[in-house]
């Protein structure tokens, strides 16, 4: 391989893509041809950093220096300033919002220095399309080792000890999963990798095929190994991934020509293949008994899981699924050993698999945060540190209100439980839970009885229908929700919604059912008095709900700073607005029906609610 | 054999078996709805609810598909259940309120009110007639489309079936089309009632609304026209 003096890594990852990084690299390449760098610099693509809100994004290696928001029209100025006189560009560099002063380095930001990488480890550091460069970063060093010094049960009793649990929602430990799956009766076993990732807004594990998808695979091989007559390995990827899925194609191809897939590997007298599945494109077919069906070709449904997928899965096959980023703990767990992976995280795996919450997780942080995008936490951090020191804090100086954590069906945490440790058990004790690892942090701004419909009807579009509670409790809940936001729930309302809720949650055929009403039952108990404003004063106290809203002119604004301007009068779709140009405007309220386009349009704002 | 207790009761009954079958032995009566003796279990009503474990741990299943497990404490009417229960039957009320054997049972739970929006289906989903016509007639000629609440039962494209033998299987069994052909009495066998159920097997404009769908009928021998 050739060495060059510096590096710049461009970041590929889908954010920054959108960015238009493809331009930036090509100006630097450009660039860099005409200062007659080219066996000096090497532009490289790499998966996604992370940091997806300062994109597109640069790192010059080996000093880590992290150039942020960049446009073609810097690229000329960076490369004769920083390439070729060695002066790092201030004004590219990322300050902090409240300080302004640039921080050279990548690792002493705080989004970043804040983060504790295993999953993304490589993220930023290596071309994914590149075998060489992953196995330069100790790539496939865990599976040598696996296959050459140790037998498949120290493998196993490895992972076990390590305390890993499966990062795709239910927390089960993988060691454990993995023991059932090998004791279960059958001569061909399976290995899936779960990359269906339906959640809206999530893009882990989708980040971490796209920036090192051989750790997915190397994870697999030894899961593989691990779990004995495994000899056919599946990925099921969802079709909206299209990069991923290519990715993938070409991390197997290389992986095969290095004989690290396919027959013998290693020599070590290990066959074991893998091949690529495309999703339905369901949220639902995430669901591992889904999941199987549609791999076989049936339609997506759950079915019931009382007799274990490890025992028959598919093809009633014992079947072992895991997770994207569950498997590419993997071969660091073998390489750095069980022991420094149960050093991070809380509680005590030793005897009780399920005691504890080890290693790090990866959170797709979004909302009113100052930094959004993906971070990896190690176990046990507070979700304060993670919204204020990684995530800069809440946005325009505004009230942290709550946290969603967990996707779609996770609930929400307010202030009073934000000391709480990210740690599997803690999460679901609050009514929330670790699910994938999405996470959105909501503001003063937010309405609560909102936010919960919102993902309310999320999860009820996702429903399968398959069954009673589910589909038709779903259906009820989202109506009474609808109900409450324009004024016409009651009290009575809210007692329904959490007894339905309760029952929906116990009943349910499947963890979608069996989740999707957190977000209610959560907001339920914890901003209880957003609901009551709602039913009894029919007010929404954050003004969200438009049609709890009133709308009036302000007199004195409206004709000192607009002078009458007559805009809104133009936008009022029901001509509620009376009021000739120059002149101050009314709004009559007999005739407004509260769609709120005039505080929108109001340039002066004018325009009160209450 | 596995040896379970159910409400306390202990049994023994043979391994594979289901938690109703245990209960329907011993004489504790579990509604269902979704499920019919000689058809593969299906766990989508959830009426079948039952408690099993102890304590923190314990956790409602569907009896139909939950295999007895060696001491296992099974509580059939536990006020857990009952909650469960009479909540699933308040939706199907609200959803399919014209079936008898939903308000036989909603009746015999004492549910006393139904607080949703009011719909008047005429399908529960129990996806019955699908595994009578695929598991006893081997027809195929039926089964589920769409997701969520936009599932229905039908033919694919909705159109009449070449694989369809009109043999009234799938009217038979359902549960939502209460008013079934008796044709020892052939008055009330011009019922409408199927109406209700749209014919899953034939073309939908095929049939007047007055009548059988089954032409001719080969449950009531009453030919049309
Ligand atoms: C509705 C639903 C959607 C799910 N979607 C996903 C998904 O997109 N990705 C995933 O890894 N697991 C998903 N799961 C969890 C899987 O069923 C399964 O638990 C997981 O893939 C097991 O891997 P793990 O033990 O490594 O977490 C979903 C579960 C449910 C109920
Ligand atoms: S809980 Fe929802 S998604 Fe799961 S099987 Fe029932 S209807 Fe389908
Ligand atoms: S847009 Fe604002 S300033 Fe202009 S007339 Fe309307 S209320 Fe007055
Ligand atoms: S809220 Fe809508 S309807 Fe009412 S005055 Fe403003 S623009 Fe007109
Ligand atoms: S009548 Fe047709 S659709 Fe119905 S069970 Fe018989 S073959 Fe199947
Ligand atoms: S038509 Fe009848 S049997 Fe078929 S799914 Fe609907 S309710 Fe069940
Ligand atoms: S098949 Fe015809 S006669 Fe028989 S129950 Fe249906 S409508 Fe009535
Ligand atoms: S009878 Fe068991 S779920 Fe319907």
């Amino acid at each position: 391989m050739k060495r060059y003096r510096l590096q710049l890594m461009v970041c590929a990852g889908t954010g920054c893509v959108s960015n238009h990084s493809v331009e930036i690299k090509d100006a630097l390449d450009r660039e860099i041809e005409k200062h007659k760098l080219q066996n000096e610099a090497e532009v490289v693509f790499t998966g996604c950093n992370g940091f997806c809100g300062a994109g597109p994004i640069v790192v010059v290696q080996p000093d880590g220096v992290f150039y942020q928001l960049l446009k073609t029209a810097d690229i000329p100025h960076l490369v004769e300033e920083h390439l070729l006189k060695g002066r790092p560009v201030k004004k590219l560099m990322y300050s902090p919002p409240a300080e302004k002063i640039p921080i050279p380095k990548m690792s002493d930001i705080p989004f970043f220095s804040d983060q504790t990488l295993i999953a993304l480890r490589n993220r930023g550091m290596i071309d994914p399309e590149q075998i060489d460069d992953y196995i330069a970063r100790g790539g496939y060093k865990g599976l040598v080792k696996a296959l050459t010094m140790m037998t498949p049960d120290e493998v196993l009793k490895e992972i076990k000890s390590s305390g890993l649990r499966g990062r795709g929602g239910g927390g089960f430990p993988t060691g454990v999963k993995w023991e059932s799956c090998k004791h279960a009766h059958g001569d061909i076993k399976h290995v899936i990798c779960n990359a269906d990732e339906g959640d809206p807004g999530a893009f882990m594990d989708r980040s971490i095929i796209e920036g090192d998808p051989h750790a997915v695979i190397e994870g697999m091989i030894i899961g593989a190994y691990a779990i004995e007559k495994v000899h056919q390995g599946y990925i099921y990827v969802r079709m909206e991934y299209p990069l991923a899925i290519k990715r993938f194609q070409i991390a197997i191809k290389q992986a095969r020509e290095y004989g690290l897939l396919g027959e013998n590997i290693l020599d070590a007298g290990f066959t074991f293949d893998i091949d690529i599945r495309r999703g339905a494109g369901a949220f639902v077919c995430g669901e591992s008994t889904a999941l199987m069906a549609s791999v076989e070709g049936k339609p997506g449904e759950p079915r019931a899981k009382y007799i274990h997928t490890v025992e028959r899965g598919l093809w009633e096959r014992p079947t072992c699924l895991n997770n994207v980023e569950t498997w590419a703990n993997v071969p660091q767990i073998i390489l750095k050993g069980a022991q420094w992976f149960s050093s991070i995280g809380t509680g005590d795996v030793s005897a009780d698999p399920w005691g504890g919450s080890k290693g790090t997780k990866v959170f797709s942080l979004a909302g009113k945060v100052n930094n959004t995008g993906l971070v990896e936490v190690p176990m046990g951090i507070p979700l304060r540190d993670i919204v204020f020191k990684i995530g800069g804090g809440i946005r325009d100086g505004k009230k942290f209100k709550a946290v969603q954590t967990g996707g779609p069906s996770g609930g929400f945490i307010p202030e009073s439980l934000l000391d709480l440790p990210v740690d599997y058990e803690e999460l679901t004790k609050v009514g929330s839970m670790m699910g994938s690892g999405g996470m959105v942090v909501t503001d003063e701004d937010n309405c609560m009885v909102d936010m919960a419909r919102y993902f309310l009807a999320f999860t009820q579009a996702e429903s399968c229908g398959k069954c009673t509670p589910c589909r038709e409790g779903t259906k009820q809940m989202l109506d009474i929700l609808d109900r409450i936001s324009v004024g016409e729930g009651t009290e009575e309302d809210l007692v329904t919604l959490e007894d339905l809720s309760n029952v929906i949650v116990e009943s349910s055929l499947c963890a979608l059912g069996g989740s999707a009403p957190n977000p209610v039952l959560t907001t339920l108990k914890y901003f209880r008095e957003e609901y009551e404003a709602h039913v009894k004063d029919k007010k929404c106290p954050s003004h969200t709900c438009r049609k709890l809203n009133t709308y009036s002119i302000d007199e004195k604004i409206c004709l000192k700073l607009g002078h009458g301007c007559h805009v809104c009068v133009k936008h009022c779709p029901d001509a509620a607005i009376i009021g000739e140009r120059k002149q101050v405007h009314y709004i009559d309220p007999a005739k407004c029906s509260k769609c709120g386009v005039c505080y929108d349009v109001c340039n002066f704002k004018a325009v009160q609610v209450a | 054999m596995i040896k379970l207790k159910i409400n306390a009761v202990p049994v023994s009954v043979e391994e594979g078996s289901t938690i109703l079958e245990a209960a329907q032995f011993l004489g504790f009566p579990i509604p269902t709805l979704c499920h019919v003796e000689g058809l593969s279990p299906y766990g989508a009503c959830r009426l079948c609810v039952v408690e099993v474990g102890e304590g923190a741990r314990s956790k409602l299943v569907s009896s139909c598909t939950y295999p007895v497990e060696e001491g296992l404490r099974v509580r059939t009417a536990s006020a857990r259940v009952v909650r469960a229960r009479k909540m699933i039957l308040e939706l199907m009320l609200g959803s399919c309120p014209q079936s008898k054997i939903i308000q036989d049972l909603a009746s015999a739970y004492e549910v006393r009110q139904q607080r949703f929006k009011q719909e008047y289906e005429t399908c529960i989903l129990c996806g019955l007639c699908a595994r009578m016509c695929t598991e006893q007639m081997m027809a195929h000629a039926i089964g589920f489309q769409g997701r969520g609440d936009h599932r229905t039962l039908g033919t694919p494209f909705n159109i009449k079936s070449e694989k369809c033998r009109l043999c009234g299987g799938c009217i038979y069994i359902c549960p939502a089309c209460q008013l079934r052909c008796t044709y020892t009495q052939p008055e009330k066998a011009i019922c409408g009632g199927c109406a209700n159920l749209s014919p899953p097997c034939l073309e939908k404009p095929n049939f007047d609304d007055m009548m059988c769908y089954m032409s001719p009928c080969v449950a009531c021998e009453i030919k049309k026209d």
